[in-house]
C-alpha cells in the first residue's frame, strides 16, 4: 500500500504544466522516431542528452520515457503499413499486421497495435509499481562482489544470446569495453587507452560515443544504401475495431504483456524475444489457425503488447539496481550519472520524488500515447514521405552540435566522426550495437567493483564471490556460455537431434530471417 | 511524334492525362505516360499503384492510341526525369498538371512545374484540374 501512497504523490508532482508538456513532448517525438525505421529511442535519447543536462532531471527523465514508451507504439505503424518495421521490437508485427493491411484491415490491425499497446503497458507499469520496491529491498543488502557478478551477467547476456552470433556478440563487447576504459585510472592514477592525447584523459564521454554510433553511424550506413524503390500509400481510414476483434484481441493481450514484462526485466532480455515467443503462443492457441500467415489479428495483438510490457519492464533493473538492459536504458543510465545520481538501490531512497513522479509520467504518457496514435496513426504514416537526406542532414547536425556540446572542444568532433565510421562497421559486419553500449557504460562501474572487492580482500581473488547473489549468476555465466558444448553433448548423448533440441535452433533461425528480411 | 504526359495518382494527374490524350486524339500522336516515384523516400504518395497503372494501360489499348506506360523509380527530381525522357523521345509536347503553390512554398519546396517550363526542350501545355 505505501507504493501506491507514494505512486499517488507522484501523480500530484506530475500534475504541473511543465511535467506534462515534457511528458507529452517525450511521446510524440517517440512515436515520430518510432514510426521511421532505422531512427530508434535510442539515437534519440543520444541525442537528446546534451540538451537535456541543463534541465530539471526529473523532466528530463520524464522526455526520455515519453520517447521510450512512443518509440514501442510507432514502430508498430510502420511495420503494418509498409511491411518495413520501424523498430526491431516490431519485426514479428509486420508478419501478420502487413497481411491485415494487404487484405483492407489496416485500420483493425493499426487498432489492436494501439489498444493493446496501451493495455500493455498500463499493466506492466503498475506491475513495476508492485515488483521494483522488492527488488530494492533486495538489492540493498547486496555487496560490491554481487553488483559485479550481476554486471558479468548482463555482459554475457547482451554478448551470447541476443544475436545470431556468440563470436560477433562478444567482439561488440570487447570493443565497449575497451572504449569504456580509455582514460585515467581511478585507482593508481595511470593513463590508459589514451595516447598521449590529453584530450583522452578524462575519458570518452558517453555523449559523443552514443551519438557516434547511433546517429553517425545510422546516417552514414543509410547513406551507403540510400537508392530504394518507394513504396505506394496504403489507404487507411481511421483505426477502429469491431466486436469480433475485440473478443480476439484481448487474451492476446494479456498474455503478451506477461510475456514481455520479465523478458524486459532480465538482461538479454530487450524486446525482441517476448514478441517472437507471444507471436508463436499466439499461432499455437488461436481458434483460426488457418488465418494465421494470411493477417490473424492475434498476430498483431500480442506481440504489440509484449513490445510495451517489456519497456515498462526494462525499467525495474534499470530503477532498482542501475541495470540496463537495453540500449535506451544504458543511455538513459548515464544520464542519471551526468546529473550525479548513484543508480542503484538508494536511489529511491534519496530521490523519490523523481523515481515516483518518473512512474506517475508513464501512466500519463501511455494515455497520451493512446490518444495521439488511435485517430492519428494515418498522420503519422505521413512522416514517411520525409526524403531521407533531409531527415539525416538534421540528425548529423544535432549529432555535430551534442558532440560539440559537451566540451565545446573540436576534438571531440573528429573522435564523433571516427567513432561514427566504427558504428557504421559494426553495421557491416553485423555486429549487435548493445553489448557494444553497455560494455561502454557499464565498464567503469564493474571496474569500479571489482576494485573495490578486490580491496577489500588484499587482492585474494575469493573476494570476487560474495553471496547466493554472485554464485548464481556465475552459474548462469557458465551455462550461457557452455551452452552449446552442453547441447551438444546432450544430443550426442540422446544419439541425435530429439524433437525439443531441435525446436530451438529453427526458432532461432526465423527470427535472423525476418531481421534481415 | 510522341506526347509525354507526366501522371500522377491526382486529380491534377488525372486532368493532365485527359488532356495529354485529347491532344493525341487530335493530332494523331502516340502517347507516353510516365510516373516517377522517387527513391530517397520510404513512401511517395506521388507513386501510382500497379492497378492504377493496369487500369491506364487496359484504357490505352481500348482507345486505339499508339502509347507506351512507364514507371520511374530511380532518382530524386521529377522534373529531371520528365525533362530527360522528353528529350530522349524528341517529344513533340510536355503535358503536366498544376497544382496551386504560394510564393512561400515555392521558395521553400521549389516548384517542379516551374523547373519544367523553364527548361523543357518542346512546348509544355500545364492544365488545372476542373
Amino acid at each position: 500500500m505505501d507504493n501506491l501512497n507514494h505512486l499517488i504523490e507522484g501523480f500530484g508532482h506530475v500534475m504541473t504544466p511543465g511535467n506534462l508538456l515534457y511528458a507529452f513532448i517525450g511521446v510524440v517525438v517517440g512515436t515520430a522516431v518510432g514510426v521511421l525505421p532505422g531512427i530508434g529511442p535510442a539515437m534519440t535519447v543520444a541525442l537528446l542528452l546534451p540538451i537535456t543536462f541543463g534541465l530539471d532531471p526529473t523532466q528530463a527523465l520524464i522526455l526520455f520515457c515519453g520517447v521510450f514508451y512512443g518509440g514501442m507504439y510507432g514502430g508498430s505503424t510502420t511495420s503494418i503499413l509498409l511491411n518495413t518495421p520501424g523498430e526491431s521490437s516490431s519485426v514479428v508485427t509486420a508478419l501478420e499486421g502487413n497481411k491485415m493491411a494487404k487484405a483492407g484491415r489496416a485500420a483493425q490491425a493499426l487498432a489492436t497495435a494501439a489498444i493493446g499497446s496501451f493495455i500493455a503497458g498500463t499493466i506492466a507499469t503498475l506491475l513495476l509499481v508492485l515488483v521494483m520496491p522488492q527488488i530494492v529491498d533486495f538489492a540493498i543488502d547486496l555487496g560490491s562482489p554481487d553488483y559485479l557478478a550481476i554486471i558479468l551477467l548482463a555482459f554475457v547476456g547482451a554478448a551470447a544470446v541476443l544475436g545470431s552470433s556468440r563470436i560477433r556478440g562478444f567482439a561488440a563487447l570487447l570493443i565497449g569495453l575497451s572504449i569504456g576504459t580509455v582514460g585515467i585510472d581511478a585507482v593508481t592514477g595511470q593513463q590508459r587507452l589514451t595516447f598521449g592525447l590529453p584530450q583522452l584523459a578524462d575519458g570518452i564521454d558517453i555523449v559523443v560515443v552514443a551519438v557516434g554510433l547511433f546517429a553517425v553511424g545510422e546516417a552514414l550506413w543509410v547513406a551507403a544504401h540510400l537508392r530504394r524503390k518507394a513504396g505506394s500509400v496504403i489507404p487507411v481510414g481511421n483505426p477502429w475495431m469491431g466486436r469480433e476483434d475485440w473478443k480476439r484481441s484481448w487474451k492476446p493481450w494479456l498474455r503478451g504483456t506477461a510475456l514481455g514484462f520479465p523478458f524486459g526485466a532480465i538482461p538479454a532480455g530487450g524486446a525482441e524475444v517476448p514478441t517472437f515467443l507471444s507471436y508463436i503462443t499466439e499461432r499455437k492457441l488461436t481458434k483460426h489457425p488457418e488465418e494465421f500467415g494470411k493477417g490473424a489479428i492475434e498476430g498483431v495483438a500480442g506481440p504489440e503488447a509484449a513490445n510495451n510490457a517489456s519497456a515498462a519492464g526494462t525499467l525495474v533493473p534499470l530503477l532498482a539496481i542501475g541495470l540496463p538492459t537495453n540500449a535506451t536504458a544504458a543511455i538513459m543510465l548515464s544520464a542519471l550519472r551526468g546529473w550525479g545520481f548513484e543508480p542503484g538501490p538508494l536511489l529511491i531512497e534519496k530521490q523519490p520524488v523523481l523515481v515516483w513522479t518518473l512512474i506517475a509520467s508513464l501512466f500519463v504518457g501511455n494515455t497520451f500515447l493512446l490518444l495521439l496514435n488511435l485517430p492519428l496513426a494515418p498522420a503519422w504514416a505521413k512522416l514517411l514521405q520525409i526524403p531521407r537526406p533531409y531527415l539525416y542532414a538534421g540528425i548529423i547536425f544535432f549529432a555535430a552540435m551534442g558532440a560539440w556540446a559537451v566540451n565545446g572542444q573540436a576534438f571531440d568532433l573528429y573522435l564523433l566522426l571516427v567513432i561514427g565510421l566504427l558504428g557504421f562497421a559494426i553495421r557491416r559486419f553485423g555486429l549487435p550495437v548493445l553489448p557494444l553500449i553497455i560494455g561502454v557504460i557499464l565498464a567503469p562501474i564493474a571496474e569500479l567493483h571489482m576494485r573495490r572487492s578486490l580491496q577489500l580482500s588484499h587482492g585474494d581473488p575469493a573476494g570476487l564471490i560474495g553471496g547466493p547473489v554472485s554464485w548464481v549468476c556465475y552459474v548462469i555465466i557458465a551455462i550461457a556460455i557452455l551452452w552449446p558444448l552442453i547441447a551438444k553433448l546432450v544430443r550426442m548423448a540422446r544419439g541425435g537431434g530429439s524433437g525439443s533440441g531441435g525446436d530451438g535452433p529453427t526458432d532461432r533461425i526465423t527470427i535472423s530471417t525476418e531481421a534481415t528480411a | 511524334m510522341t506526347i509525354v504526359i507526366g501522371y500522377i495518382p491526382t486529380k491534377q494527374g488525372e486532368a493532365a492525362l485527359t488532356a495529354g490524350l485529347d491532344e493525341a486524339r487530335a493530332h494523331g500522336d502516340s502517347v507516353l505516360v510516365v510516373n516517377m516515384a522517387r527513391d530517397d523516400k520510404l513512401v511517395d504518395a506521388h507513386r501510382a499503384p500497379s492497378q492504377d497503372l493496369d487500369r491506364l494501360e487496359r484504357d490505352l489499348a481500348e482507345s486505339g492510341i499508339e502509347h507506351e506506360v512507364r514507371r520511374i523509380e530511380h532518382g530524386t527530381d521529377p522534373a529531371v526525369a520528365l525533362l530527360e525522357l522528353a528529350e530522349e523521345v524528341d517529344a513533340r509536347l510536355l503535358v503536366i498538371g498544376l497544382r496551386h503553390r504560394t510564393p512561400v512554398g515555392k521558395l521553400l519546396l521549389g516548384s517542379t512545374a516551374q523547373r519544367i517550363l523553364l527548361d523543357a526542350p518542346c512546348p509544355v501545355l500545364a492544365v488545372k484540374p476542373a
